[in-house]
């Protein structure tokens, strides 16, 4: 706080108000935003989707669009008001003082241009450099950003380079001309896991090495965690806390942060022991914003005459630089956890329902090109699964976790009947399917295996009322016949998924996303399913509303005891949802067990990597870095020997690149797929672990860190 | 993308194939029409006979179709009915004029329809974007034979400035060319225009157009150096297609002002029912529309890095 | 979860969507003059037999090619004029509307359902459906289209059928090639996943699944399409390739009086005008109806 009296802010935001224009009239986007960034300093803005977070960073650069417009308030760069100045000043500015990233790499690279033009146009624009003198700069930056090979990448046009080579052109480009301050917008949230670290890693690095401001967006808190010093919540176009990462993580003074934190599997919480606590109600419109504190009508501690009018900013006492926008901030018992969620039983698992055995499934494809015509190899594989081998028990939630190319969609084909497996058995209650179409299953078969899938934006047809879909899956699985019947076990489902009766005559577009997906959730279980795969189902979703949507599944789950193949790339839902975890890669199953034993060494050094590529929103937390180096392989191409050995930490040598390593059983049916001797796997530190340090330093404790949250579980066991 | 190209050649020469077979079997596979065609309805069974043997009508349906095949590879079409002369020497004459013709039209509207769909296109909903958008839905509804004939009213009937109709082969004035090309790039150049909007307008909404701004280039630039190449793409692709509707409306437009075309040709041999020129006619335009769809697609490619590049 | 954010809908009836859809174009000006002009045209169109208007085809030898407000013999009066053959131009343009709209209305009908129908196939069922029916396509498409009606006409005759037929042929395809373009968008949506995966029929998918989600760029296109099935009407019958005379068509009427212009240009300005109107008001609407598909 005294270094902002003697040095200027980079940015300083006051009273910034932006609207956009509708046919409906002005929609206020964001109100009365305040927000200072220091030279050198790494400020989260975080909130949950419609929040307006990327309308500031898109306001920063004085980006409005036709239908925006900045309404009120200043927006000071270095000094200088940017809403204010002459397009030519701005333009100026752009580019080369501020920078910006992007959250979808592809989309923002021009398709026609090579990625050295792109880069090489900011110099000359900005700074009149020569082309070739560019070229260099160029050049030095994507080594910089830690790309192979810059000369193959400068000629390369932005389809030829993967999404994280992308996104380091695109941060290489914001870094061209040494900007202030770089605006840094979900850079990581379309990539995979392991690659996401990979970039992550590079921001902590550019902000130590380059002393640049930044301005991280996300909704990720463990993204801002890792990325930044200070963070700002906003809710529903608001600033509602604002503070030091310490400050907010650990001393939260607004209901909606801790809502927000109650809401995410971190580790510790448990679907039974522990359940998430999703925020009642859901975001109101800009347009049916509340009188006074936006959270007023989803909040416990509302109360009437005090939260219905407008909030300012409050300093939170004794902790200089926090602030809230919440009126009874000194009122309300933060160390009470009165809404953590009540315990329940664990399931019981029950006998074997799903068994897969040496299943393969290799996709051909025909190569027509000239050189496929002279060589003779014209047919080719892709091997999709390669000897998948595991059972999934009724009651019991089996998760696939891998980043894309794994495989784990097809492997939701073939179990579909969408695919026919090349090689071994899928057997459901003891009837091999593998080959079985689905146009030549019985509906009673089709209806017990049923997908949730994860956008549900194009889950649900969106020319047919909802209530119509659920019924059809009824009418076809032969659960009922006679109308009125169907009728009554649609509105049945509604009531298990906890949606109105009357939302049955509703279309899709005139539902939250959180409730498509609970439509998604009604038309799989529709009918009798024993088999359930949810593809992600919940990766599309707002924080809040994820945790809803699992607890809906989990609750379904437990009164219909089906088991359910829990397909994810994020291994926290998983942690909290999954008895068992396969982990895959290329097709291959690397390591298998229960969660308990996945998540704990020893590990496969691919678990082990994405477990320390999942950032965790809990500074008590202490995670070992590991950081994949290259790109994922395509499936067409696979490398030799163990698929992972072209990124893996721990390669061996000559070994690892001719032969497939062998499956090694690490008892309990704990088993990785590994050349590493059973003396260094079974001799792996844990990758997550918690350090006591930190918590200590809070003078009051927040509920949820009162103990080690793994303990809170052991508990919960012991006494069940 | 050379086998890309590869495959494409082989779909332009299997399209030609199965249109000349098609256009085969609908003219001639009745040689009785055939020949009453050719001779006239009033000759004598042997003359008939004589006519058929001579021209190996006789011979199996697909030995004749291959014979015909060979000999139109060759540019040997038969004679014409109507003027007594090699097919071949009725048309190509008249291929110039229409060359001539569909090169003025296709540059102009082009030319015009870049222009004006670039304008609105940076610039959605702006008042110059409406009233571009306004007047090529008016021009793209009034029909050539429609605006012709207002043109005819007033250029020709009404102040008398330029001559209605072509003055008949070899002579050839300029002034005659304007009504034809005029009419045509009214109705045609609507069309682009819309298209080349609204691909330019998409990518201006695009992020790489975002990017472009955001990192401090200069507004032409944007537009000349990131948004243009990629906006071409898709019109271009339609633009080349199209050449095939303007083929059609050429043939129209020679015909309201009897200009000495080719379409003009084709249109009086189908009235006239002379068989070997509509067929010789037709073949020439199939090849014309195969080959600017191939020209499309190689144009296409060259302009997508992405599909230049795999 | 259970609240009520956004407003429950009644149920409503076809004709009160209607309303509602039109309604909805009033935030158009230009798709309000179009439908404007298109349902003016139709209302005359149908009640063409019970107007006041003369015998279309009754030729009034003392008047041939009068001028607009003449007064003729037995108190009738030619509003518009007469032809060359000294019929009433106004009677001839009402009923040549209906022509116009009967036929035009059928043709672009039959094409649009076979262009969907094929477009749907191809687009869904992909592989050999695909390449068959986009070879299929290409090869009526290599063909000029004035070239096609020359060459079916002129072989077949001008008979109704034979009409709708050429017309089908050549826009089929055109319309093949938008709607499978659609559906290739559409079939890789999740919901076509959660039909398959419930094992159903590959023709309810198409027809209950796909083809609902594409009315919108549909309607717009058949707008659209309509048009040109209007000109190509007109155009046929002004190339003497449209039904036979001496029912009125604004087609034939216009390539009547050009023959005639130099007498006096009034007899071929009016129908051309009504063609273009008519087109017009065709293309207003599909642009008014796409400004409002893209707002929502």
């Amino acid at each position: 706080m005294d270094q902002a009296k003697t040095t200027t802010p980079v940015l300083e935001c006051k009273d910034l108000c932006i609207s956009y224009y509708t046919r409906r009239g002005e929609v206020p986007a964001v109100v009365n935003f305040n927000l200072t960034v220091m030279p050198g300093e790494a400020v989260g803005l975080v909130g949950e989707s419609g929040c307006g977070k990327s309308t500031v960073a898109l306001a920063i650069m004085r980006h409005m669009g036709n239908n925006g417009a900045i309404t009120g308030g200043s927006i000071k760069f270095l000094g200088r008001d940017i809403t204010t100045l002459s397009d030519e000043e701005l333009r100026s500015i752009r580019g080369s003082q501020i920078a910006m990233v992007y959250q979808e790499p592809m989309a923002s690279l021009n398709p026609s241009m090579r990625a050295g033009d792109q880069l090489n146009e900011v110099l000359m624009i900005h700074q009149d450099m020569s082309e070739e003198k560019a070229r260099q700069r160029s050049m030095a930056l994507l080594s910089k950003v830690r790309l192979p090979d810059p000369e193959r990448i400068m000629k390369a046009y932005p389809h030829q380079l993967s999404g994280g080579q992308q996104q380091r052109v695109l941060i290489a480009m914001a870094l061209l001309s040494n900007p202030k301050l770089l605006l840094l917008d979900e850079p990581t949230t379309a990539l995979d896991v392991t690659v996401e670290a990979g970039i992550i890693e590079l921001i902590k690095d550019i902000s130590r090495e380059f002393g640049t401001s930044m301005i991280y967006i996300s909704h990720n808190l463990g993204l801002i965690l890792e990325t930044c010093h200070r963070l700002t919540v906003m809710y529903s176009g608001v600033a509602v806390e604002t503070g030091s990462v310490k400050q907010v993580f650990d001393k939260m003074r607004h209901p909606y942060t801790r809502g927000l934190f109650n809401s995410i599997p971190l580790p510790g919480t448990d679907r039974f022991a522990r359940p998430l606590v999703p925020i009642r109600g859901q975001l109101p419109l800009p347009s049916e914003r509340p009188h006074g504190c936006s959270f007023g009508p989803r909040c416990n501690y509302f109360q009437l005459g005090r939260c219905d009018k407008p909030i300012p900013m409050f300093a939170v006492k004794n902790d200089p630089g926090h602030e809230t926008r919440c009126v009874r901030h000194e009122e309300i018992d933060w160390a009470l956890s009165e809404d953590a969620g009540a315990a329940q039983e664990p399931m019981r698992i029950g006998v074997p329902v799903l068994e897969v055995t040496a299943m393969k499934k290799y996709y051909e494809i025909r190569d027509n090109s000239i050189a496929g015509m002279i060589t003779g190899l014209r047919k080719r594989f892709v091997k999709a699964n390669e000897k998948l081998d595991f059972t999934a028990c009724e009651g019991e939630t089996v998760a696939i976790v891998g980043e894309s190319g794994c495989g784990k969609t097809t492997f939701a084909k073939v179990l579909m009947g969408l695919e026919s497996a090349t090689e071994g058995e899928v057997k459901i209650k003891g009837r091999d399917i593998s080959k079985l179409s689905v146009q030549r299953r019985d509906p009673q078969l089709v209806g017990s295996l049923q997908l949730v899938f994860q956008n549900p934006f194009e889950t649900l047809n969106p020319s047919h009322s909802v209530g119509a879909q659920v019924a059809r899956v009824i009418k076809k699985f032969g659960v009922a016949s006679n109308p009125d019947e169907i009728q009554r076990k649609m509105f049945e489902m509604f009531d298990l998924v906890k949606l109105p009766r009357e939302f049955a005559f509703r279309k899709p577009r005139q539902l939250s996303g959180g409730q498509k997906q609970r439509i998604g959730i009604a038309r799989a279980f529709g009918g009798k399913a024993t088999v359930i795969v949810a593809d992600e189902p919940v990766s599309a979703l707002d924080v809040s509303v994820q945790a809803a949507i699992t607890g809906v599944l989990t609750d379904i789950q437990r009164k219909k005891r089906t088991t359910m193949v829990f397909i994810s790339h994020d291994l926290s839902v998983v942690r909290y949802l999954a008895d068992r975890v396969i982990v895959m890669y290329l097709g291959h199953i690397m390591e298998q067990g229960t969660a308990e034993h996945v998540f704990a060494p020893p590990y496969h050094p691919y678990t082990e990597a994405l477990l320390s590529a999942v950032p965790i929103a809990d500074t008590s937390v202490k995670k070992k870095h590991i950081v994949l180096k290259g790109e994922l392989p395509s499936p067409i191409n696979p490398p030799t020997g163990c698929p992972f050995q072209t990124r893996c930490h721990r390669k061996l040598g000559v070994i690892c690149e001719t032969e497939m390593p062998p499956e090694r059983d690490m008892g309990n049916g704990h088993k990785i797929l590994c050349h590493l001797s059973d003396e260094v796997l079974r001799g792996m530190d844990p990758v997550i672990a918690f350090g006591a340090a930190d918590r200590a330093s809070s003078d009051i404790e927040s509920p949820m860190r009162k103990r080690p949250p793994a303990e809170l579980a052991q508990d919960v066991v012991a006494k069940g | 993308m050379l086998p890309l190209i590869g495959r494409r050649l082989g779909m332009m020469i299997l399209i030609m194939l199965v249109s000349s077979f098609i256009l085969y079997s609908l003219f001639e596979s009745d040689k009785d029409r055939v020949v009453i065609q050719a001779i006239g309805p009033y000759t004598s069974e042997e003359q008939r006979q004589a006519w058929l043997d001579q021209r190996g009508y006789n011979e199996p349906f697909l030995e004749r179709y291959v014979g015909w095949v060979g000999r139109a590879f060759r540019g040997d079409f038969g004679t014409s009915v109507q003027f007594d002369k090699p097919v071949m020497e009725v048309i190509l004459p008249r291929l110039m004029n229409t060359g001539i013709l569909a090169l003025w039209v296709f540059s102009l509207t082009v030319m015009i329809s870049l222009v004006l769909g670039v304008l609105s296109g940076i610039a959605e909903g702006s008042a110059m974007d409406r009233s571009i958008s306004f007047v090529s839905v008016l021009t793209t509804s009034v029909p050539e034979f429609a605006s012709a004939t207002f043109l005819l009213a007033i250029f020709v009937f009404w102040l008398g400035w330029l001559p209605g109709t072509s003055s008949g082969p070899g002579a050839f004035f300029r002034k005659e060319l304007i009504l034809p090309v005029a009419v045509l790039v009214i109705f045609n150049f609507g069309y682009y225009t819309r298209m080349m909007r609204a691909s330019m307008a998409e990518v201006m909404n695009s992020q790489y157009v975002r990017t472009a701004v955001l990192k401090g280039m200069p507004f032409r630039r944007v537009v000349l150096k990131h948004a243009l190449r990629n906006a071409l793409i898709a019109p271009f692709t339609v633009m080349v297609l199209q050449i095939n509707y303007l083929l059609s409306g050429v043939i129209v437009t020679e015909v309201v002002f009897a200009y000495d075309g080719f379409g003009r040709r084709l249109y009086e041999a189908a009235q006239f029912n002379d068989v070997f020129v509509v067929e010789a006619c037709t073949m020439v335009a199939v090849a014309l529309a195969v080959a600017t769809q191939f020209i499309s697609e190689i144009g296409y490619m060259i302009l997508n890095p992405r599909i230049r590049l795999t | 979860m259970t609240d009520q954010a956004l407003p429950l809908p009644a149920r409503r009836t076809t004709f009160e969507k209607l309303l509602a859809a039109i309604a909805l174009l009033k935030e158009s000006r230009i798709g309000m003059i179009g439908l404007c002009i298109v349902l003016f045209l139709l209302v005359v169109a149908i009640i063409a037999p019970v107007l006041p208007i003369m015998d279309p085809l009754k030729q009034y030898s003392s008047h041939l090619l009068a001028k607009p407000m003449t007064e003729g013999p037995d108190g009738v009066f030619f509003w518009l004029g007469t032809d060359d053959l000294g019929r009433d131009l106004l009677s001839r343009l009402i009923w040549g509307a209906q022509r116009v709209f009967i036929w035009a209305g059928l043709a672009t009908l039959s094409a649009y359902t076979t262009g969907m129908l094929m477009g749907v196939a191809a687009g869904y069922l992909g592989g050999r459906w695909d390449d068959i029916l986009s070879f299929i396509g290409n090869l009526i498409m290599s063909f000029p289209l004035i070239v096609l009606y020359l060459v079916i006409i002129g072989r077949f005759g001008a008979t109704p059928l034979n009409i709708i037929v050429a017309v089908t042929l050549a826009t089929g395809p055109q319309v093949m090639r938008i709607v499978r373009g659609i559906v290739l968008d559409l079939k890789t949506r999740d919901y076509i996943a959660a039909a398959q995966v419930r094992g159903e029929h590959p023709i309810y998918i198409m027809l209950v699944e796909l083809l609902p989600n594409a009315r919108g760029p549909l309607i717009v296109d058949a707008c659209l399409r309509m048009g040109y099935v209007t000109i190509t009407i007109a155009l046929l019958g002004y190339l003497g390739l449209g039904l036979p005379p001496p029912d009125p068509d604004w087609g034939s009427m216009i390539n009547a009086a050009q023959k005639f212009g130099s007498f006096g240009a009034n007899a071929m300005l009016w129908p051309a005008a009504a063609v273009s109107t008519m087109v017009l008001g065709l293309n207003m609407l599909a642009d008014g109806l796409r400004e409002i598909s893209l707002r929502d």
